[in-house]
């Protein structure tokens, strides 16, 4: 078993890095987490360029060639995985980007009632108030996967980000060596401590 | 018309037909007057006749020598018994051919090529009776040794004859009977280690039920010679026909001062008691067995210390296998350098075998130790049936691994099975055919050890589930090379860091099988996956 | 007394006899994580985290209860022991249900902080999510069996320091759960006396107080260690 060690250099200083952020099943603080850098979210903008994100970016369609993806939350549904997929044939660097995508933590909470539909009845029958009813709009409502399911268990990555959510500065740590050509060096309770 | 008819009632058989058979040739006995060709001839319950794949099987000694015959079914049971009672006036034993029977050639190999020592009385006797046991020579050790009264002097025997524990583990047995003589303190344990719990092994419930007082007899030498006074038998609650005649040996024993005070009229006094395991696996390790005997639950420790030193109730004990116990009144009996010499340099003696599996004829059998396995399996069991090759022979159980089939020639003795990465065992030995798939056969013993593992210990708790989990990823088809790597390296660690030896060992199947079928692994493997486009410039 | 001498990671060191590979390499300073093992309460050898590697033999041994002996040769941090000491946090993560960020011990935990020291920083090993209970029928405590980690510590506080012996280990294997009394609601168990020693020596979130909320938690063994050499001692005054 050898850890997830990715290429040793992820850019070269001819052009700005395409860097991507990705909002799987997860509660939006990692990328709130991202946004909390701040005023080094300039310098990042000198270093990068934002080519898909739910919080920089309109950009619908997740791109081709992308450099780096910090991918936030598990994978719970079939949306995710669809994702997921693009993600990773369209990106050199996939960063497994707080607890949920590393563990699939607060939503693999339901992986405990052991299946798709026992969530839907406990959610939407038992613990519901009077509508009683479970959904069901194929192509509009994404079908649960059996399992929410951490990034790693369906596809290879390369960086793995733990906190939930990580702070700004474990993210910082990560980015910074990736955007200038190097590889981050994780390690101690300030980087990568889960919680 | 005089003769013995013998009907094995031993558990493989008694289930099969055995036990009915046993009860109305009884019946045509007894009802039987002078004159009628059924008077005068004697029926036994036995042990285990050996070749229990047959059963259920009745043998028949008269003047002319003895026949056997097996393949009785429970309906076949009333014609068999009517065709006794209805034979003519003045047919000789020797001549009556029961019917829906098949006669079994004695002289064949499986029973030329065993050498029965500790199987000596074991479907001769009837268990239940000591006036046969002592007849047959039981006991006659103990009051030797008793009378001889130099207790080092049979150790040195023991010592001296290359006997092994017979457990698994291999340890030397004159070696730990000295350790624990030599142990200071006026009160002594001995326990026999009875709970016999690898899948597809039946060697010590062969003797236990087949001639108990063997054990008891071996247990009171070792007793004596080590200097202890109390003495338990852990017996598995699975084996019930075990546990009774154990019971009435030991109850016959006591009442003929064989054990309990004053044995045979010496100093020496010996209590012995019988615990009923609950059914785990785990309760064969020592340590645990020594917790489960003392009422606690029964989880490993760490050792040391070893039993030897601090075993039940904290006072010095010795432990052994039933077969290692039975092995030492023949022992005795023909002499430590005798018993060396059937065996090989570093295993002497004999070891008992229950071959299983895809195999012609499947039962217990006795060997020298050092036969070639293709001696047993090939010759002695008839190799694999209809036109079958056998694929590899799984020795040591879930604590085991396989020998493939062009390493038979690899002689039953623990340094030889070590080094091809099994080991000896207990004695289980299941023969698997060409179509045997073995992951198939990893993935079952790892069931058994997840199933079975205490859960003291997280590499052995936790590492056994995710193994199992991975092997059924191999068998579904679903696992990729990264999935076999992690396979092999989380073996290594569980090996590596468990407490105890289920868990050590547990990894063994699958590592022995990735040595030596990797090609079966490699076929399940699923294509790899695209791999991930090159970094875009 | 009589000395022991041997080498730890280079160090030679002269300890009394009868100190263990532990005890000793902590004095020097070499810090062997551990996780089962609590100064105060009896060994037993079970997470495996302290295993080292010792020269001339093929096994390794847990450094919790192998006491030092003349001329030993000790590697408490090779790549093998730290690979081992990974796979075990990660198969202690994957066999629970560990959600730190709502966790009572969030921060102050033994298991987590293992996660930090070994490098864990994702499980190589699939989570199993098992369907585990929580028992709060107790009136001031709470235990969550989603974060056991089945070290016993509980068991043996309890039994061995309280003398209640409250808690015992159900079951076996994977299906191994601490139980209270004859497997009843902590609440309903007469013998336990509230004193509270099982939240106290509980390396992780599964032994908690009631008032506590995420984050909230400690363990604090040092009470525990303090009552032990008070009571061995004789000694009740500081
Ligand atoms: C998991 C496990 C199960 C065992 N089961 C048995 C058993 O059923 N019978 C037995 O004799 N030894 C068993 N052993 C071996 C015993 O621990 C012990 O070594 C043996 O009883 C010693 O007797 P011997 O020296 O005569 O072999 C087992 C060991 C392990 C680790
Ligand atoms: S190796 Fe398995 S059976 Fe042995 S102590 Fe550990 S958990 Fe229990
Ligand atoms: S017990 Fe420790 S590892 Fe488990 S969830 Fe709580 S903080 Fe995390
Ligand atoms: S509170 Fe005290 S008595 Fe009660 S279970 Fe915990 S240690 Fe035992
Ligand atoms: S409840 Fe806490 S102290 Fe008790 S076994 Fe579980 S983790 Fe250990
Ligand atoms: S049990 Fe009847 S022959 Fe073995
Ligand atoms: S601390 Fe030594 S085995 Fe747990």
């Amino acid at each position: 078993m050898s850890s997830g060690t990715g290429p040793s250099s992820s850019a070269t200083s001819s052009r700005k890095v395409r860097l991507a952020t990705v909002w799987l099943a997860g509660c939006s603080g990692c990328h709130m987490s991202f946004l909390d850098l701040d005023e080094w979210l300039l310098e990042l903008a000198e270093l990068a360029e934002i080519v898909y994100s739910p919080v920089g970016s309109d950009v619908k369609t997740y791109p081709e060639g992308v450099d780096v993806c910090l991918v936030e939350g598990g994978v719970a549904n079939a949306d995710n995985l669809e994702l997921l997929h693009q993600v990773r044939t369209r990106t050199r660097v996939l960063i497994s980007f707080g607890d949920c995508a590393i563990t699939a933590n607060i939503p693999g909470m339901r992986n405990m009632l052991h299946g798709a539909d026992p969530v839907l009845r406990k959610a939407y029958l038992e613990l519901a108030d009077g509508s009683g009813q479970l959904p069901h709009a194929p192509g509009i409502v994404p079908e649960l996967l059996e399992r929410v399911l951490p990034v790693h268990e369906l596809v290879p990555v390369e960086l793995y980000l733990p906190g939930c959510p990580p702070s700004a500065a474990r993210i910082r740590a990560a980015l910074e060596p990736l955007l200038q050509g190097g590889w981050p060096e994780l390690s101690g309770a300030d980087l990568i401590r889960f919680g | 018309m005089s003769g013995i008819l013998r009907v094995c009632t031993a558990a493989g058989c008694a289930g099969c037909g055995g036990s009915a058979l046993r009860e109305q040739l009884g019946a045509v006995i007894a009802a039987a007057t002078t004159g009628d060709p059924a008077s005068g001839l004697a029926l036994k319950g036995v042990g285990c006749l050996g070749p229990c794949g047959e059963g259920a099987l009745l043998e028949l000694e008269s003047a002319s020598g003895r026949r056997l015959f097996g393949g009785i079914t429970p309906e076949g049971v009333a014609a068999v018994a009517a065709s006794l009672a209805n034979l003519s006036p003045g047919t000789d034993l020797g001549t009556w051919a029961p019917p829906a029977a098949r006669p079994i050639d004695l002289e064949q190999p499986f029973f030329r090529l065993q050498k029965r020592l500790v199987l000596e009385h074991c479907g001769r006797i009837d268990p239940e009776s000591l006036a046969e046991a002592l007849a047959a020579g039981s006991y006659g050790q103990l009051r030797r040794v008793l009378q001889e009264n130099r207790p080092e002097a049979v150790i040195e025997q023991v010592r001296r004859s290359g006997l092994r524990g017979r457990g698994g583990g291999g340890y030397p047995t004159g070696l730990k009977w000295a350790t624990v003589a030599r142990m200071p303190g006026p009160e002594k344990v001995v326990v026999c280690n009875a709970d016999e719990g690898d899948p597809g092994a039946f060697m010590d419930r062969s003797v236990l039920e087949g001639d108990p007082h063997r054990l008891l007899e071996g247990m009171a030498i070792a007793a004596w010679a080590v200097g202890a006074s109390r003495g338990f038998i852990y017996v598995r609650a699975e084996y019930p026909m075990a546990i009774a005649h154990l019971r009435t040996a030991i109850a016959q024993a006591e009442d003929q001062g064989l054990l309990g005070a004053a044995i045979a009229g010496s100093a020496f006094g010996f209590q012995l008691e019988l615990r009923v395991g609950a059914g785990a696996f785990v309760c064969g390790e020592e340590t645990a067995l020594i917790h489960s005997i003392e009422g606690q639950r029964g989880v490993p420790r760490p050792r040391p210390p070893y039993p030897a030193e601090v075993g039940v109730f904290g006072l010095p004990t010795l432990i052994n296998n039933v077969e290692t116990f039975a092995s030492v009144p023949p022992l005795l009996a023909i002499g430590a350098e005798a018993y060396a010499a059937i065996g090989t340099t570093n295993s002497g003696g004999t070891k008992v075998f229950s071959l299983t599996g895809d195999v012609r004829l499947a039962g217990v059998l006795e060997v020298p130790m050092g036969t070639p396995i293709a001696t047993i399996v090939e010759t002695m069991g008839g190799g694999a049936p209809d036109g079958h090759a056998i694929k590899a022979v799984q020795t040591g159980g879930p604590s085991g691994g396989c020998v493939p089939a062009n390493r038979l020639d690899t002689p039953v003795d623990y340094e030889s099975l070590q080094e091809l990465g099994s080991i000896m065992g207990s004695g289980g030995m299941v023969v698997m055919d060409d179509s045997t798939s073995m992951v198939d056969v990893a993935c079952f013993f790892m069931a058994f050890c997840r199933e079975e593992s205490c859960g003291k210990c997280i590499p052995c708790r936790s590492g056994t589930v995710q193994l199992h989990l991975l092997l059924q990823k191999h068998l579904a088809g679903e696992a990729d090379a990264a999935d076999l790597a992690q396979l092999e390296s989380l073996c290594h660690m569980v090996k590596d860091t468990s407490l105890c030896g289920l868990g050590q060992s547990a990894p063994k199947p699958v590592l022995s099988t990735l040595r030596h079928f990797r090609g079966d692994y490699l076929a399940l493997l699923r294509p790899e996956p695209e791999a991930t486009p090159e970094p875009v410039p | 007394m009589s000395v022991r001498t041997l080498r730890i990671d280079g160090r030679d060191l002269a300890v009394p006899e009868g100190t263990t590979l532990l005890q000793a390499a902590r004095e020097a300073g070499i810090a062997i994580p551990t996780l089962c093992h609590l100064e105060g309460l009896s060994p037993v050898a079970a997470c495996r985290l302290c295993l080292v590697e010792i020269e001339g033999t093929d096994k390794l041994l847990p450094a919790c209860i192998t006491p030092a002996s003349e001329g030993m040769v000790v590697q408490t941090a090779t790549p093998r022991l730290q690979d081992i000491r990974r796979t075990v946090v990660e198969l202690l993560f994957t066999e629970g249900n560990h959600v730190c960020a709502i966790c009572v011990a969030n921060g102050h935990c033994e298991l987590q902080d293992l996660a930090v020291t070994t490098g864990m920083d994702h499980s190589r090993l699939p989570y199993r999510f098992p369907a585990r209970r929580v028992d709060l029928s107790h009136p001031f405590f709470g235990l969550d069996h989603n974060r056991c980690i089945l070290c016993t510590r509980c068991v043996r506080v309890c039994d061995e320091v309280e003398g209640a012996h409250v808690w015992d280990v159900g079951w076996r294997g994977e299906h191994c759960r601490i139980i209270a009394g004859l497997d009843e609601p902590w609440g309903a168990v007469d013998a336990c006396t509230n004193c509270g020693k099982c939240v106290q020596v509980c390396p992780t979130g599964a032994l908690f107080h009631k008032g506590d909320t995420t984050a909230e938690k400690h363990d604090e063994p040092a009470q525990l260690q303090a009552l032990v050499h008070a009571r061995h001692h004789q000694q009740w005054n500081p």
